[in-house]
């Protein structure tokens, strides 16, 4: 199978869809870039390159370059879904989508609920989460949990090429909201990527390791740090099995609970700040339905509950690192339950 | 003159559809009957249905909190719209969105809106959508005084000039955003001079005369229609109700609802305007507003007689598959 970067594998999941169904437009400011500059239509392809080369095949009508208002291109988005096409608006950094939050959360999130099931809404939001860029409070949060907190929206957090790929493919095909949240420091990974479309269904978790003393879990850049860890842990003994979700929602919990019903221990690895995020969620949840089953404390490991600093020496003690999870699996092996 | 007999007597039958739904809803709500927050378009009927008779079914438009008046004009179904006040399993939403929710998508009635200022980025996009597919359709975004303050609002005006979209911002400046006056918060001297920011035609329109509202309408829709882009339209009307029903309107002058339910009342002048240049007959007039009373007091009944959802209801319809 080819090797791609995780940019191209997105890149070419908009190629796949836009040449399948003439109903799926892009749209976001510098989604063609440089609009007005010199001429050149197809220039930037969006701030990361993304959608680089879709103008050129596709042209204005489908590739729509827009004016810096966040809350008007999700507005239009989610009103040009309502009403037949099938919008991919990009946002750049997730962190804008607070100023247009209402857009999200009011309109397209509840239409289906609130007009009594009458319409349909397919609207696919990308943008940018995550730290390690040195950039900073503004351009660094990992959003996920408040979007996977709305009922109505779908939220999807891929960590690799191919299901990036997969997953952006199903995101463009579903019927529902969706929020697609891309870690800036994957979009140079790579992995093998089939040429041709495919889709990965939501709400199935991907079993990336197999060991019998210790479930982790991990999302988008985490699943690495989750995997080194593993690593670390092997040569001391202890395997892991690592579960990334994939997507918050829907979340696969079964997965997660047949594996904790095998080993006993849960650790969670979430980039998000520490309260009411993804790993909060999945613990109580795994304690609700599977408490028998656990012989230690649940972990989490995440970051402290502070803005992301700038600093390079600030941001590396942010987040977490391979052997700060290593450390927690240690942790709940050592006091199990009944153990004197 | 360009609307015929039958086009008078329906735009007649339209503004008085909505004064009597909102009316009746007034008096119903008054005596503990309908649950939630209503919020009454009662003085403002010209302005909706001198738009919306320039609209075809194809034609979105998105509405405010102030949403029964707009969905009525664009002809959703009474009898669904009283069940859904009611909060009736038959509402048209199924008694999931209520008075501030009512949408009718085949009618192209886009929903009433809880938020204001949500509607305009949304119109932009069932815009986007005609212009993308080359449908000749336009979309139409209602808002009120307060709304023409929000930065959704100046953000998607902006966004449909730039790509030139099909829209018609239609300001219905009833005076007051809730309690508070237009002319405190609105810091230009009227609405219309914002159409110049954003390099768009902008019109005011006196709110009472159906004509007015019709005639500035259809230049708007032609506009658009014909790839001219977007039109900003200042409608001056009358609240005859408060913000909300309960409210006791206590920021209001002695006496102004009553003046302006004397003067400027656009069904009165309305059907002053027809009989007198001979178009239609008080007979004419009289028969319709037999049929509509007869209409309300029938959705009403069976609004009160309809079931309630039932628990199998509550988790439905928040997805299409999950």
């Amino acid at each position: 199978m080819p090797k791609k970067t995780f940019k191209q594998a997105l890149n070419e999941a908009h190629f796949h869809e836009m040449r399948r169904d003439p109903r799926v437009i892009v749209m976001g400011e510098d989604i063609s870039g440089g609009i007005g500059a010199s001429g050149e239509m197809d220039a930037w392809g969006g701030s990361e390159g993304v959608t680089k080369g879709l103008y050129t095949e596709f042209g204005e009508a489908r590739v729509v370059d827009t004016p810096l208002s966040e809350s008007a291109i999700i507005g239009a988005a989610v009103g040009a879904a309502t009403t037949g096409l099938r919008p991919v608006a990009d946002l750049m950094f997730a962190d804008f989508l607070g100023v247009c939050f209402d857009q999200i959360f009011n309109q397209a999130a509840k239409f289906r609920y609130m007009f009594g099931g009458k319409a349909v809404t397919p609207v696919v939001i990308r943008a940018m989460i995550g730290a390690g860029f040195r950039t900073a409070a503004q351009h660094s949060q990992c959003l996920y949990p408040i979007f996977t907190h709305i009922p109505g929206l779908k939220v999807v957090i891929p960590s690799n090429p191919y299901d990036a790929k997969g997953l952006l493919i199903q995101a463009i095909r579903d019927d529902d909201p969706v929020i697609f949240l891309e870690h800036k420091l994957l979009y140079g990974v790579t992995g093998e990527v089939p040429d041709g479309p495919y889709a990965i269904p939501f709400g199935e978790a991907k079993v990336l390791r197999d060991g019998g003393d210790v479930t982790i879990v991990a999302l988008a850049l985490m699943v690495q740090v989750a995997m080194d860890a593993a690593e670390l842990l092997s040569k001391r003994g202890i395997e892991a099995t690592v579960i990334d979700p994939r997507t918050t929602s829907p979340l696969d919990l079964d997965t997660i609970v047949e594996s904790v019903e095998e080993t006993g221990h849960l650790v969670i690895v979430d980039e998000s700040s520490p309260r009411c995020n993804i790993a909060t969620d999945i613990a109580a949840q795994v304690a609700d339905v599977a408490f028998h089953a656990l012989k230690g404390p649940i972990k989490m490991v995440t970051p402290p509950h502070t803005p992301v600093p700038f600093s390079p020496a600030l941001e590396d003690l942010y987040l977490p690192s391979a052997e700060k999870v290593a450390q927690a699996v240690e942790i709940s092996l050592r006091s199990r339950r009944g153990a004197a | 003159m360009q609307l015929s007999r039958e086009d008078l007597l329906l735009a007649y039958r339209r503004m008085r559809r909505i004064r009597d739904f909102e009316d009746r809803v007034h008096i119903e709500f008054a005596a503990g009957e309908m649950p939630g927050f209503v919020h009454l378009y009662a003085g403002e009927e010209a302005s909706a249905v001198g738009v919306c008779m320039n609209l075809t079914d194809e034609d979105m438009i998105s509405s405010t909190h102030r949403g029964h008046g707009h969905c009525l004009a664009k002809d959703t179904d009474v009898n669904g719209m009283m069940l859904e006040l009611y909060g009736r399993k038959d509402g048209i939403c199924g008694g999931k969105g209520g008075s501030m929710h009512i949408a009718d998508l085949s009618k192209g009635m886009m929903g009433a809106n809880g938020i204001v200022g949500g509607g305009p980025p949304l119109i932009c996009g069932a815009a986007l959508t005609a212009k993308t597919l080359g449908t000749g359709n336009v979309a139409v975004a209602f808002t009120g005084d307060g709304g023409s303050n929000q930065g959704t609002t100046f953000e998607a005006m902006n966004f449909a000039a730039v790509l030139k979209l099909p829209v018609i911002f239609v300001f219905e400046n009833n005076g007051y955003a809730e309690t508070t006056a237009s002319h405190w918060s609105v810091a230009c001297k009227d609405i219309v001079n914002r159409a110049q920011a954003f390099g768009m035609p902008g019109i005011s329109v006196e709110g009472t005369d159906f004509f007015a509202v019709w005639d500035a309408a259809r230049e708007a829709v032609a506009r658009a229609r014909a790839g001219g882009g977007p039109t900003l339209m200042e409608v001056k009307v009358p609240r005859f109700y408060g913000h909300f029903e309960g409210d006791a309107e206590t920021y209001r002058a002695e006496g102004e609802v009553a003046a302006l339910k004397r003067d400027h009342d656009c069904l009165k002048i309305f059907r002053r305007r027809v009989v007198e240049a001979g178009l239609l007959s008080d007979a004419d007039l009289d028969l319709v507003d037999a049929e509509v009373g007869d209409e309300i007091e029938a959705s009403v009944m069976l609004a009160k007689s309809s079931p309630m959802p039932g628990p199998e209801d509550l988790l439905t319809d928040v997805y299409v598959r999950y």
